[in-house]
């Protein structure tokens, strides 16, 4: 598939994404687990990223920054959980605009000989948080003007791990 | 858009057969039986799907003489494929980017590596 797939289930509070890669699992593997290959890809391109934590163990900690051509930045971090294989990597996230909305998420490479099938899986803490229409924590931490929410709800879903 | 609208118009939108008929909308009003006619789906089925595309609010429905048509409601649509769109970007463009490194690093495996 050249585009990824987004699975949005009615009445449950996760997102299921899948995109087929054209490079084996292993290679795969390392872009998600180095911290100087992930500053390389993850996000949009308009955003500049600095990694300043990527510590790939069970317990270890992840941070980054994303900064816009206007200078404002948007901090992520989160903690990862088990031993981060190919199999498995879960993690925690959390967008530091919006803080106590932490999502969970879970990503499971596949072989599919010599290709990937990437499929992360993402929890929230609820249908609403999923769905980024979030009334209460709207106001919450997010000094910027209604202008911003559109970028907002799109930084706060993702989170390849 | 309320959260419960959100979810009637994703599960309304769940379905080939709504979104066949959404499409064939963008075209114009239709009625019953000119949107069955791709499917072979009885009209009393399709009407089903009608009923689940109308409270949605996805499309509206008015009668003109004999005929009772259907009208694609744009608004609900593009209000519920905003975000959805977005993160559909988020993602798509992450994973260009990640092919871009992935074939880079194929093509010039780093001195590091022990294959």
């Amino acid at each position: 598939m050249a585009t990824t797939q987004i699975d949005v289930p009615q009445g449950l509070p996760y997102v299921d994404i899948t995109r087929e890669i054209n490079a084996p699992r292993d290679l795969v593997h390392r872009a998600y687990t180095d911290p100087e290959l992930i500053a390389q890809w993850l996000g949009p391109r308009n955003l500049t990223m600095k990694v300043e934590k990527w510590d790939v163990r069970d317990g270890g900690a992840w941070r980054y920054v994303q900064t816009e051509a206007d200078g404002t930045e948007w901090g992520f971090h989160g903690v990862f959980h088990g031993p981060q294989t190919p199999d498995q990597m879960i993690q925690t996230f959390e967008f530091e605009g919006w803080p106590g909305k932490v999502s969970f998420s879970e990503l499971r490479l596949e072989e599919l000989g010599g290709r990937t099938l990437a499929k992360t899986h993402v929890v929230f803490m609820s249908i609403e948080d999923r769905d980024g229409m979030i009334e209460s924590g709207m106001a919450t931490g997010v000094n910027e003007g209604y202008e911003r929410l559109d970028e907002l709800v799109a930084r706060l879903v993702p989170t390849p791990a | 858009m309320t959260p419960d609208q959100l979810d009637s118009v994703f599960s309304a939108l769940a379905d080939p057969t709504r979104r066949a008929i959404l499409a064939r909308l963008t075209e114009g009003d239709a009625n019953v039986a000119e949107l069955a006619a791709p499917f072979r789906m009885s009209q009393p089925a399709i009407s089903r799907h009608l009923k689940v595309l109308e409270q949605a609010g996805l499309i509206s429905r008015h009668r003109r003489a004999t005929a009772r048509l259907s009208h694609l409601e744009a608004d609900p649509l593009r209000e519920a494929t905003d975000w959805l769109a977005k993160y559909q970007a988020y993602w798509d463009e992450s994973y260009e980017r990640l092919d871009e490194l992935l074939a880079k690093l194929e093509s010039h495996p780093p001195s590091t590596d022990n294959n």
